[in-house]
């Protein structure tokens, strides 16, 4: 049996390493400076959709939804190993929160789908929601099973995967078609192959089409998708016209999280009561510590 | 009138710690909106669990027993909460922020098109103005964000029913000193088919070696310990003050201690006695997790380091002479 896989994936900021330069005066962060990474989970979702895909078969598709710069994340993809990518974008997905997001991907996973499976990270390293998995698999109607540490086996249409749950885990017997969600522990991303890399380098979206184009008079938008679409290297951008989807729905609209305020962190400070690292300096400590009642 | 609802999340039949914490923060919203606290109980055999849920301020208690219901499935569990809030459109729905929770809450806000906002820190009732209109007795659903180095303060004013998710022992629980003896309704529940399109094959659980948060001594290490042999003498000193180990996220991504034993943030919350910082630089996400500690003793070799500022007593030296000298000077006077 062939199956026909999705993973969805998201760019994020890298918000592990947020460093001076990031931090504005005010103690925010500026978004714009940090550098937009794989978002790991979805990285380790997309290594266990090929991996299922190199033992039982099929198709491997990626699909994010996000800002035009996303495209670079579905190259990424590519180099991977996944078959094809889109790209979802529009200036109307903008500012969603996690139920926009899943509305609008759930309205593409209609349009692209079919899917026998659905691989998603477990959640995203900037809102760490873990929400946009489950929120997905519900509008599409679709089963899930979350923390998803391994796959056991696959045959035919039932998926056997291992689970993890509080100081262990559950083997659990799914019917497809069906949603995963997967921690990091699942499998270590491939290093990307020369070979694909260089395959799939110049794979463009028809907004950087339209850049190439710009800076060129010689050529001609329509023309250069073609030929890229003739050599495999056009990546689809799927607008919000292209989707059975209400704009009051979409985007920030869509949104029924709002952020009312956000306040950068100020360690509160206090005085203390410094004690010597000798031997009667900890004395004196555990004196005190005895005085408080915490010993004796 | 306005209710509030906590889902009571149980795994063999035995609810989890951070259900009975949120009855306790419901009640306290509950009472702030003049509404009632309510809970939702979802298993077999679970009477004696939602009679349990009155020692936390449960008024009354949803009951959903069934026997295909014994153990947690996405599909049913989400199926019996969407309905029920669609039908009594409860003003706020609270979760664990577990691997059920977690599972589970998303779901349903889809469903019902709530927000959400994950792993809450702190959740207050207010009024609020947001572009230009006036919203009253909210949910302001707070949460750190970008690594810790914020706080948002996130509202869902448009939605009747408004969710959260909270991790474990960030709320307190707070037992009545006299329980409530709630009216439990129980709801009939039919299943359905694609209740059984995932199945339980196999559970494989192991009680937790660990228990941070019922300690009320913690000796903590972090990723200026430098190794695991090193961590030994923090396992010493826990012995002899009969204490717990525990360790900053550093010290665990680094390998020295066990995730089983981190504190902070992505970690536990803990409120001991006393907290013993060893080699913790002090970063607001360990904070998080400790800083309601009731004393504080910090030990570093660098006088910068932020933990200071929160610590009761501070040491600056290092933890392998220091530790050691707390031994014997400990052992000596409590001879």
């Amino acid at each position: 049996m062939a199956y026909k896989i999705l993973v969805m994936v998201k760019q994020v900021p890298d918000t592990a390493n947020i460093s001076g330069e990031v931090m504005k005066p005010d103690g925010t962060v500026n978004r714009g400076k940090l550098p937009a990474i794989f978002n790991p989970e979805d990285k380790v979702a997309l290594e266990l959709a090929l991996q299922t895909k190199e033992k039982y078969g099929g198709t491997v598709e990626a699909i994010t939804m996000g800002p035009p710069k996303a495209s670079e994340l579905l190259r990424e993809c590519l180099y991977m190993g996944a078959d094809k990518t889109y790209l979802i974008s529009d200036r109307k997905f903008a500012g969603a929160d996690t139920l926009a997001t899943s509305y609008v991907l759930a309205a593409a996973i209609e349009k692209l789908g079919p899917y026998d499976l659905i691989f998603a990270g477990r959640q995203a390293i900037d809102g760490d929601t873990a929400q946009v998995g489950p929120q997905t698999a519900e509008k599409i109607h679709l089963p899930q099973i979350t923390y998803t540490e391994k796959i056991i086996d696959l045959k035919k249409n039932k998926i056997t995967v291992q689970r993890k749950i509080d100081n262990g885990h559950e083997i659990l017997e799914g019917r497809l078609p069906l949603l995963l969600t997967v921690i990091k522990e699942a499998a270590i991303p491939r290093p990307f192959k020369a070979k694909r890399v260089m395959a799939f380098k110049n794979a463009h979206s028809l907004m950087e089409l339209e850049k190439i184009a710009e800076s060129n008079s010689l050529l001609y938008v329509d023309d250069l998708k073609e030929e890229y679409m003739a050599q495999n290297l056009f990546i689809p951008t799927i607008t919000k016209d292209d989707l059975d989807v209400e704009q009051a729905r979409c985007g920030l609209a869509g949104s029924p999280t709002k952020v009312h305020k956000v306040e950068s962190v100020i360690l509160g400070s206090s005085d203390h009561q410094k004690f010597d690292p000798t031997k009667e300096g900890l004395g004196r400590l555990i004196d005190k510590l005895m005085e408080d009642h915490i010993f004796g | 009138m306005h209710e509030v609802w906590v889902f009571i999340e149980q795994r063999a039949g035995k609810p989890a710690d951070v259900s009975f914490e949120l009855l306790s923060k419901g009640r306290k919203l509950a009472s702030e909106l003049n509404g009632i606290l309510k809970a939702v109980v979802i298993g077999h055999q679970m009477k004696k669990v939602a009679i349990e849920t009155g020692r936390f301020g449960a008024e009354e208690v949803l009951l959903i027993d069934h026997p295909t219901l014994k153990n947690y499935n996405t599909l049913p569990y989400a199926r019996i909460l969407s309905e029920l809030i669609d039908k009594h459109q409860p003003r706020i729905v609270l979760f664990g922020a577990t691997f059920i929770g977690r599972d589970l809450a998303p779901r349903v806000a889809s469903h019902t098109l709530s927000g959400m906002t994950a792993d809450c820190t702190d959740l207050q009732i207010s009024d609020v103005t947001y572009l230009r209109k006036d919203y009253s007795n909210i949910l302001l659903q707070i949460r750190p964000a970008f690594g810790g180095n914020i706080i948002a303060t996130i509202i869902t004013p448009e939605n009747p029913v408004q969710m959260a998710t909270v991790r474990e022992g960030v709320m307190e629980m707070v037992p009545l000193s006299k329980p409530i003896q709630p009216k439990i309704t129980e709801i009939p529940f039919k299943p359905e088919a694609d209740d059984q399109l995932v199945r339980i094959l196999e559970q494989y659980q192991e009680e937790s070696k660990v228990n941070l948060k019922n300690a009320s001594i913690i000796v903590s290490g972090g990723y200026g310990m430098g190794s695991k042999e090193n961590f030994q003498i923090l396992y010493e000193l826990a012995d002899i003050l009969g204490g717990e180990v525990g360790g900053s996220r550093a010290a665990v991504d680094a390998g020295f201690v066990d995730h089983a034993r981190q504190v902070g943030q992505t970690g536990v919350t803990v409120r001991p006695k006393l907290y013993i910082a060893v080699g913790i630089s002090g970063a607001i996400q360990h904070r998080a997790g400790m800083a309601e500690s009731n004393k504080i003793i910090a030990i570093n070799t660098d006088p910068e380091a932020p933990i200071f500022d929160i610590c009761h007593y501070g040491i600056v030296g290092d933890a392998m002479e220091v530790i050691p000298n707390f031994i014997d000077v400990y052992k000596h006077k409590l001879k």
